[in-house]
């Protein structure tokens, strides 16, 4: 394999792993402040994709179709706090579990009902669909690149909001004690509705930007939603330095893995076994990953 | 309010004189219905083990199902195809007789489980969810990419495995041979939960610190409990694999763990019966509802959501007090 494959295999995995923060960094957001494991992120994700694609197919704007993302999984994102996910924080994990689960069977079917089965396409805009010359002669495609600045302008914004505003200080206040923060007159509810909504919106962006370079489809959140528990149990639960860290390396092993390990086996197999044997070892390696990480640190690398 | 033991009574009563009026009736559909409800309730009685009784919440658990549906599937397939499965120390080329084939899916089962609990168990709380999650979707994404058993499109097993003395393709003698493993398995998890160990796993969910101040160690317990319960999930996917004669990575699916718990609240959590009476639920409206709509996930998820938040207790729970104290 050449320096240049290499480095391209390199971008890739950290254009999945910064689309994975996006997705996870709203998950961790949610267990840290409210102690809330919420399965039915990745519909939010899903419900962002759809929102995006089928906007952009309306207005012909890719723009435009990432705004109804970000405001469509915002919304639902409130909605299913004030009407569901509210009267669960109380709840033992088990039952947040069940209702989060049952909120994935209603989202699913009912986008499936309004949109039908078929997968719906959403274009890369045209600005953005050549590829790119970086230094050292790798020839990449814009909106992969695009999509790594914006994810990382995206955590670097979340690292300030967190960090520096009246929204953080709050944040972070109900992170370290609930009674004393409502004490002091926070409107605690309305501060998990807007928490919940900022994850919300986060991967129903991630949603968008991935689903023009996948297919926009029912089911598309569910695989997210796994590699983003992978990721902040990796990172730490609650840690948003953690989700990013986590899913960097997340993203990396996971596309790193798909290209090394058949070329590994392949120094001692033949090719035909090296491919099956590295490939199906490539799709438990984040697992492996994660296991590692576990027995060295039970609570994650930031938790 | 009854007591458990008669709704227990009721259940079982109704399991066996279902299928066997659809038998008279000549309906061998609702016979298989009622064979799905047997096996998916043994899954659950597994489930439940951990869940109800040690209080540890897998969202894993399809992986010793999907196990104990490939050891079917893998032993079954060399029978059929007459291709050794092993041919050192000695050629043996599968099995088609259902007691060994469960043999091997008890013991992967319990093996596998013995890895993941290990591991898992070294977390606690929302960790463990998540871990377990992930080592169940390891399984999952490894059948999917491993080819030689069929990869992602699964394997077929085209006539059901024999079981001595009783012709397996007939719907009501299948029903029989899941109903009296389903029974016998409640009757051993019923001695467990009144054993020593039992009530020292009990004692584990209830108070962590207790059980250790009385010199008991709890990850022993929890992993002992969790080893079980994969033995028995995987013993049912076996069942669940020549019910369908069909094994496919969907199997492994976080959606099919996700629906074993589902069995296990619905009927009742760390209830003896509750995984039969939440099967028989789910397996009815999947079939009634289906019927009336494509959709009908949408009202098997508004009807979750209402028990979740305003029926605690499933509807064991709602029909019967507890025995004894509690």
């Amino acid at each position: 394999m050449t320096g240049v494959l290499f480095a391209e295999q390199v971008l890739n995995g950290l254009q999945s792993g910064i689309m994975l923060f996006l997705t996870a960094a709203g998950l961790t957001l949610v267990f840290g402040v409210m102690g809330l494991i919420n399965l039915a992120h990745g519909s939010l994700y899903m419900v962002g994709a759809f929102a995006a694609a089928a906007v952009a197919a309306w207005t012909g704007s890719f723009l435009l179709g990432l705004v109804a993302a970000l405001a469509a999984a915002a919304a639902a994102g409130a909605l299913v706090e004030v009407v569901v996910i509210r009267r669960l924080y109380a709840r033992d994990h088990l039952d947040q579990v069940l209702a989060t689960f049952a909120l994935i069977l209603i989202f699913s079917e009912g986008v499936r009902w309004a949109f039908g089965s078929f997968p719906l396409f959403l274009d890369i805009p045209d600005a953005l669909s050549g590829p790119v010359m970086l230094p050292g002669g790798i020839a990449y495609p814009a909106y992969r690149l695009m999509l790594i600045v914006v994810g990382l302008a995206v955590a670097g914004g979340l690292g300030l909001l967190i960090a520096k505003t009246r929204l953080g200080v709050r944040i972070r206040a109900g992170e370290a004690d609930r009674e004393m923060v409502a004490a002091l007159g926070v409107d605690i509810r309305r501060l998990y509705t807007v928490v919940f909504a900022l994850g919300a919106a986060l991967a129903g962006l991630a949603g968008a930007l991935v689903g023009a370079i996948q297919s926009v489809q029912v089911g598309m959140g569910e695989p997210v939603l796994i590699l983003a528990f992978v990721t902040i149990v990796i990172g730490g639960i609650g840690s948003i330095k953690g989700a990013l860290v986590g899913a960097l390396l997340v993203g990396l092993t996971d596309t790193l893995g798909g290209v090394l390990l058949p070329l590994l086996f392949g120094l001692f197999m033949a090719p035909s076994a090296a491919g099956a044997t590295g490939s199906a070892l490539a799709s438990m390696a984040i697992y492996i990953l994660m296991a590692g990480v576990l027995i060295w640190r039970p609570r994650g690398l930031f938790g | 309010m009854m007591r458990e033991r008669t709704v227990n009574g009721i259940v079982l009563a109704g399991l066996w004189l279902i299928p066997l009026t659809a038998w008279l009736m000549g309906a061998p559909f609702t016979i298989t219905l009622a064979t799905k409800v047997a096996i998916l309730a043994l899954a659950g009685v597994g489930l439940n083990l951990a869940l109800g009784i040690g209080g540890l919440v897998s969202l894993g658990h399809a992986a010793f199902f999907g196990i104990g549906g490939y050891a079917m599937g893998v032993l079954a397939s060399h029978a059929q195809a007459f291709d050794p499965i092993l041919t050192a120390p000695f050629e043996w080329s599968g099995t088609k007789s259902m007691p060994v084939i469960w043999l091997f899916a008890i013991v992967a089962g319990a093996l596998a489980a013995l890895v993941i609990g290990a591991l898992s168990l070294r977390t606690s709380g929302v960790y463990f969810i998540m871990v377990t999650l992930a080592f169940g979707q390891m399984f999952y994404y490894f059948a999917i990419s491993w080819p030689a058993y069929g990869g992602e499109d699964g394997l077929s097993i085209y006539v059901r495995n024999g079981f001595p003395g009783l012709n397996t393709l007939d719907p009501i003698q299948f029903f029989a041979i899941c109903a009296v493993v389903l029974m016998a398995v409640l009757w051993l998890v019923s001695r467990i939960v009144a054993s020593p160990f039992g009530l020292a796993l009990n004692a584990a969910r209830q108070s962590e610190a207790r059980v250790r101040a009385v010199g008991l160690e709890p990850y022993r317990l929890r992993l002992i409990a969790f080893v079980i319960s994969g033995a028995i999930t995987g013993l049912a996917g076996a069942l669940f694999a020549d019910l369908n004669r069909f094994v496919s990575p969907v199997m492994f699916s976080w959606q099919m763990s996700g629906e074993l718990i589902v069995f296990v609240i619905l009927g009742g959590v760390g209830r003896l019966f509750g995984p039969v009476v939440g099967a028989a639920l789910f397996v009815t409206l999947e079939h009634w509802l289906g019927g009336l709509s494509d959709y009908w996930h949408i009202y098997l998820g508004v009807l979750l959501l209402l028990v979740v938040l305003f029926a605690r207790g499933g509807i064991v729970g709602a029909l019967a007090r507890r025995d004894g104290h509690d």
